[in-house]
């Protein structure tokens, strides 16, 4: 069992392991996802550095979410869908068929569009998947559910409610319980799909500064629409397209250079808020 | 309310007001009839003269071992059928639309059908003989498609959202289905066991040949014994002057029905969200 507890969101408790603990680069080499005969992404290309929060923006249907969900594989579960190309997290190799999904999504965490606990108690939602994981010792299992709804600031809200279904919290919370469930299994890297879109200005504001607190201890994805959240989060921000029907990558760069100093039209057009 | 409107408003609320004078016409005609027979003493009494006089003790008994031998045999069989159905096998692959195929057919296939095979099967191949064991199987063979489809929908309708933070937390199938899955679709599931409750609760033809009809309460479940479909039918067609005691017996049926809903539901409650 790997899933440390001291991997706490930095504002209540970050320690000096924290510092130590290098999360892996993210390097993706021509990756194209086709869903049958449609061309969801096409010859992507792009690379964050270790512990840096990229954004992935761009128009509906231009691959953004197709990219990420290759990263931990969940595409896999997808009839039809085939992905090509490479991805690396340093020298682990994702796409090959031998990789063992049970640890690569361990390394990967994933937080989504729409909050999605389980249909359990508060406290099950974190410990049914650290127990999964062979988490067994009663009093750790509880510590870890503490620590970890501690680390999303969750817990003076649902101290007393531990066994109240995880359905009842509003979706702030719920989405706040979803990152401490993810959390709680160690990853080294985040995957965020949109993860404050389905949220009203003021959780959606409260889950922008957690994800703020883990930036430089988790190599993080993040797909957004909102480009003032890319603007206010993101080190580097990527801008995917679609050319002919099919998604692309336009640009990659730091956030400074693609909203300041982009040279491509269409990106100054679009991060202006001229187009898309 | 528009004018264009007036008609389906009025439509609907008339077929609403046909379908309940049906259901109250329909129980204030047995209890009518049924009324001076109605106690609870006649409930546990051992019938008489061919069930003129006396109660419906064994008949009581002997409908619940027939109900409880056939749960026992189609839930297993069918949560189990509808699970490879919906988490195991490619819907859109050969052996799903063979097994639903199979499936429609033997939903559609008459009872006196089933009731042909029960008592070769069961009866005269298996040594079960005219028998609770044999009846309660074949009635469990008649209701499995029902509990395979409706345990299948309700399964296939639990959230893709639910099912990909499971994967995304690498969760093993087992532990989804059994912590998150079937929980999640505990309700379609029990509507489908509802209904098979009823159709065997129904069922007349299929006990005439494999259970039998005698009186006596049944020693055991190779025993032979009558169910109250099987009791009111005989009375009704074979019985001068039956029709009272036929009367107060389908009252207890369709009590016996809304009882046995009413408690699937309630647990069903037990543990919901509160305001979700």
């Amino acid at each position: 069992m790997t899933a440390e507890p001291r991997r706490a969101g930095r504002a209540q408790s970050a320690t000096a392991d924290d510092a130590g603990r290098r999360p892996p680069a993210i390097a993706i080499d021509d990756l194209s996802v086709h869903y049958g005969d449609r061309v969801a992404l096409q010859r992507a290309t792009l690379a964050v550095a270790s512990g840096r929060l990229m954004a992935l923006v761009g128009p509906s249907g231009c691959g953004k979410s197709s990219l990420l969900r290759s990263v931990n594989r969940l595409n896999d579960s997808i009839p039809d869908c085939r992905v090509r190309g490479r991805i690396r997290l340093d020298d682990f190799e994702v796409l090959v068929p031998d990789t063992e999904l049970r640890l690569l999504r361990r390394r990967v965490g994933m937080l989504f569009q729409q909050p999605n606990p389980f249909p359990l108690s508060i406290r099950d939602n974190l410990l049914f998947p650290l127990r999964e994981h062979g988490l067994r010792n009663r009093t750790e299992l509880a510590d870890r559910c503490e620590h970890w709804l501690r680390a999303v600031g969750l817990w003076p809200e649902v101290a007393d409610l531990l066994e109240r279904s995880a359905l009842t919290l509003s979706g702030g919370q719920q989405q706040r319980l979803c990152l401490a469930r993810a959390l709680a299994l160690g990853p080294e890297v985040l995957l965020l799909d949109e993860p404050c879109s389905a949220l009203d200005p003021i959780a959606s504001e409260t889950v922008e500064s957690l994800i703020d607190s883990l930036r430089g201890r988790y190599t993080i994805l993040m797909v957004t629409h909102n480009l003032a959240q890319a603007r206010r989060l993101a080190d580097d921000v990527t801008v995917c397209w679609v050319d002919q029907g099919c998604g692309c990558v336009l640009e990659s760069g730091s956030r400074d250079h693609i909203f300041l100093h982009a040279t491509d039209p269409l990106i100054r057009a679009y991060c202006g808020g001229d187009k898309g | 309310m528009r004018r264009q409107d007036w008609l389906p408003a009025g439509a609907g609320a008339l077929c609403t007001a046909a379908l309940a004078a049906l259901l109250v016409g329909l129980l204030a005609l047995l209890l009518w009839q049924a009324a001076p027979l109605l106690s609870l003493d006649w409930l546990w009494r051992p019938p008489r003269d061919a069930g003129l006089a006396g109660g419906i003790g064994s008949i009581l008994v002997s409908t619940l071992l027939v109900v409880l031998v056939c749960l026992a045999a189609v839930i297993p069989l069918g949560l189990g059928c509808a699970i490879q159905l919906s988490e195991r096998i490619d819907r859109r692959g050969r052996a799903a639309r063979a097994l639903g195929f199979s499936l429609d057919v033997l939903a559609a296939t008459p009872s006196i059908v089933f009731a042909l095979f029960g008592y070769q099967f069961f009866a005269v191949t298996l040594g079960l003989g005219f028998s609770i064991a044999s009846g309660g199987l074949t009635l469990a063979c008649m209701a499995l498609p029902l509990m395979v489809r409706g345990s299948e929908q309700a399964l296939r309708g639990v959230p893709v959202a639910v099912r990909e933070a499971g994967a995304a937390l690498a969760l093993s199938d087992t532990g989804m289905l059994w912590r998150v899955l079937l929980p999640q679709a505990r309700r379609g599931i029990a509507a489908a066991v509802i209904l098979s409750l009823g159709r065997a609760l129904a069922e007349t033809a299929v006990l005439l040949f494999t259970a039998g009809y005698v009186l006596r309460m049944p020693g055991s479940l190779l025993d032979s014994g009558r169910t109250l479909s099987v009791h009111i039918y005989d009375l009704a067609m074979h019985v001068p002057g039956g029709s009272g005691p036929a009367a107060a017996s389908a009252v207890v049926l369709v009590a016996l029905i809304v009882a046995l809903n009413l408690l699937i539901h309630r647990s069903l409650r037990t543990g919901e969200p509160d305001d979700c």
